[in-house]
């Protein structure tokens, strides 16, 4: 056969070139190495990593540029299970995952496995529900599926909404993790950052749509998770003596705990708790005048520092104060970011959080309604995989319903490699901390330490509270993103791994900003304007009005960004909790049930929308004051479920609503019978054709 | 276009294997959260089992389910002649 041929020939070429082009990329690493070892600075070694990558991506873009159709919404249908595997995986994993995933773990211990779960067995139902019966089905978005099955504009229309207002509350999270981390490897500031990153974005979507996306993608792919896993490997030798940790942490763990147990019961431990939650309150009363407030302090350490002198204590403890008093910032900027990261000590003032143990708290109610609130995030994380429309698209690209199957598989495959990987790193980076760091003096913290609570405060702070020389856990204050970006540092590997961690974030960030704001841009120009504004424009035509659209949209999620909107988790969970109350329902009783029908999705869609839009306006702090809402949230509350999750009701209503009004309202005719026989079988004699063209 | 005997069997099969692997990714994944504070009880490979299960344990099976949706289905097709020609 022809095709046969044709395919397993691209096949063979593509993984010819990509190994060609991974060999290359290690070798790239080694050179900047060499080079690091010769004397090269570490921040021409950012500017390399950063720059080197992003002109990869470009010149995979402008070879891959195209003005077909087919190629520029579906990257021709030639896309292999293996790859399409890797560009889902990279399309997937955003900042978020990348950079966030292993801080939450370490932060929140097991209830933040919650996303880890949620994240992954999503593609469980995308698997058996969504992925064969849409590549049977063909088209370009979704839609498209929507409104060939329940006919009509009205039900694309919703599709359409909905589309863009995830996919634009993705993004905008997504774009901030690019100026995040451009900002902080070059030195640029966080606004133009966001502009540099923008670019990089662009180069590999512009010229040519979704064939771009994927080959570019499969690239960041490889770069993401070399550079995600080279530095867990080695912290993972370091502590277990086994090169595949994340079966071998267990130990570690348990030493965890006997640690968290002797953290609790010390009485130096206890004294500083109270001290820190003193000085959390300090630095929260100090944030209303920050200069005057360092002064003082500045003042009340120079006195500590005479009284030790006279008291003739330790060496270590006098060079403790000194070096209090030197990081003291008197600044007003750096003041400010000063007594603002001071008041993170708050947390600090109960003892440590048992990392193995599921939903601590003090009661037998605010236990299970914690659990409850776990499962509701795995339960939105989950549906919201299975119907976000920038993942499900990619299901298109495949040659076959047989590959789409296969595909999702190595997607997932490929997804696992990180997301079994990242608490691994938790506990490996927190058995660091609470070993190395926790005893050593502030006179000799070690390397990593010393060198990151001058970066970025709010990152690491340590002080020392007591006085004693002595870095205590309560005297340490971690914003969970350090973990990924020290963890080289941590396993006391070369700047230029460093430089790679870096390099990974961006392309996780970049792939799922490119996947997202394609999806948009063809959801606009595909949905909206072809499909029902002007049905007779060409498709040079439609390809130029989707390219202008991209450029539109990403100008304005840029410019949207720019304004620093809040939590990113927030934004990232809120995206899911919408995707799944509107698309999850329609797509899946649109192939599961024949007689559900127009009037019921329409209305099902709707209220399923409509409910979890309402949840999160009236739960969410944000919202609530955009909206002047002052009643308390606990009145609103349903069975105490966070905004975050509010995709727990969405999903059920949806479902409910769309059984309800289709018994009520007529069968859908034959055709449509018709097109749901026709996508449950890969291949039907006599068979209708759906795909487009 | 009329639908046979054998296709109907073809999808019951195929909504057969999708709601077993669905329950055992129910289980593997809502009873196995509900119970974690239970599992953790038990120690395996080291691990307090309720922590490993949601870390590890978990998304092994799913990507087990996965794969083995995706082996059985590919080879339904073919038993049941609705396969789209070889293509890899």
């Amino acid at each position: 056969m022809a095709i046969a041929t044709g395919n397993s020939t691209f096949n063979a070429e593509l993984k010819k070139y990509y190994s060609i082009y991974t060999g290359g990329f290690i070798a790239f690493v080694i050179a900047l190495a060499i080079a690091e070892q010769a004397g090269m600075s570490r921040a021409w070694i950012g500017y390399w990593f950063l720059f080197a990558t992003i002109a990869l991506y470009a010149t995979i873009g402008i070879m891959t540029r195209t003005v077909d159709a087919a190629e520029y919404y579906v990257a021709g249908r030639r896309v292999p299970a293996f790859f399409n595997g890797m560009a889902t995986g990279a399309d997937w994993m955003s900042a978020a995952s990348f950079i966030g995933m292993a801080g939450t773990l370490y932060l929140s211990g097991y209830d933040g496995l919650s996303f880890v779960m949620g994240w992954t067995g999503g593609y469980v139902l995308v698997a058996l529900f969504l992925a064969p019966y849409l590549r049977k089905f063909g088209q370009f978005t979704i839609p498209d599926f929507l409104g060939a099955r329940y006919g009509g504009n009205i039900v694309r229309s919703i599709g359409v909404f909905a589309a863009i207002l995830c996919s634009f509350t993705y993004v905008v999270a997504q774009i901030y993790g690019v100026g995040l981390i451009t900002s902080r490897f070059t030195g640029l500031e966080f606004g133009i950052g966001v502009f540099v990153g923008l670019a990089g974005i662009l180069v590999c979507s512009f010229l040519g749509g979704m064939r771009a996306v994927t080959w570019t993608q499969v690239a960041q792919y490889i770069i993401l998770i070399i550079a995600y896993l080279t530095p867990v490997v080695w912290l993972g030798v370091k502590h277990t003596g086994f090169p595949v940790p994340q079966v071998a942490y267990g130990p570690v763990l348990q030493k965890i705990g006997e640690l968290e147990k002797k953290f609790t019961a010390d009485p130096t431990e206890q004294q500083v708790r109270g001290l820190a939650k003193a000085a959390a309150s300090e630095a929260a009363a100090a944030l209303k005048d920050p200069v005057k407030a360092a002064g003082d302090r500045r003042a009340a350490l120079e006195q500590r520092l005479a009284k030790a002198k006279a008291e003739n204590a330790p060496d270590y403890v006098q060079k403790s104060i000194q070096a209090a008093l030197t990081n003291t910032p008197t600044d007003p900027a750096k003041a400010r970011e000063y007594w603002s990261a001071r008041t993170n000590l708050g947390a600090n003032a109960s003892p440590p959080r048992k990392h193995a143990e599921p939903f601590p708290g003090p009661t037998d109610q605010a236990r299970n309604t914690a659990r409850l609130n776990f499962l509701g995030i795995v339960f939105c994380m989950m549906f919201g995989t299975a119907a976000l429309p920038h993942i499900l698209m990619r299901y298109y690209t495949t040659p076959s319903v047989r590959q789409a199957r296969t595909s999702v598989f190595w997607s997932l495959f490929f997804i696992f490699l990180l997301y079994f990987t990242a608490p691994c790193l938790a506990v490996l980076a927190k058995f660091d901390v609470y070993s190395n760091l926790v005893g050593s003096k502030f006179a000799e913290l070690p390397a990593w330490a010393a060198a990151w609570r001058l970066v970025d405060p709010s990152l690491l702070t340590i002080t020392d509270l007591n006085f004693d020389g002595i870095v205590q856990l309560a005297e340490i204050a971690i914003g969970g993103d350090i973990i990924v970006l020290a963890t080289p540092e941590i396993a006391g590997l070369p700047y230029v791994v460093s430089g790679l961690v870096a390099a990974g974030g961006l392309a996780a960030a970049l792939s799922t900003a490119d996947g997202l704001l394609l999806t948009i841009a063809n959801a606009l120009s595909h949905d909206l304007y072809y499909k029902m504004l002007d049905p007779g424009a060409s498709t040079a035509r439609r390809v130029t009005v989707s390219k202008v659209l991209l450029l539109v949209v990403a100008v304005i999620a840029a410019w949207v960004t720019s304004y620093k909107p809040g939590n990113i988790l927030f934004l990232v969970g809120a995206a899911f909790s919408l995707a799944a109350s509107a698309f999850f329902p329609a797509l899946v009783l649109g192939i599961f049930w024949k007689r559900a029908n127009k009037w019921g999705a329409i209305i099902g869609m709707l209220a399923g929308l409509g409910i979890c839009m309402y949840y999160m306006a009236v739960t969410y702090p944000f919202f609530r004051d955009f909206l002047g809402v002052t009643a308390p949230i606990a009145s609103y509350m349903w069975f105490g479920m966070n905004a975050i999750s509010a995709g727990v009701f969405g999903v059920p209503v949806g479902l409910l609503t769309i059984f309800i009004v289709s018994l009520l309202t007529p069968a859908p005719d034959k055709a449509v019978q018709e097109l749901v026989e026709h996508v449950r079988y890969p291949n039907l004699a006599g068979d209708i054709d759906t795909r487009a063209t | 276009m009329e639908l046979t005997q054998k296709h109907h069997e073809y999808w019951r099969k195929n909504l057969v294997i999708t709601a077993i692997l669905l329950v055992i990714w129910f289980v593997a994944t809502f009873v196995e959260g509900w119970y974690a504070r239970d599992l953790n009880n038990i120690t395996f490979l080291g691990f307090p089992l309720g922590f490993y299960m949601s870390a590890q344990g978990s998304l092994i099976i799913y990507v087990i389910i996965i794969g083995v949706y995706a082996r059985y289905m590919n080879k339904l097709d073919k038993e049941y002649d609705v396969h789209e020609g070889e293509d890899d």
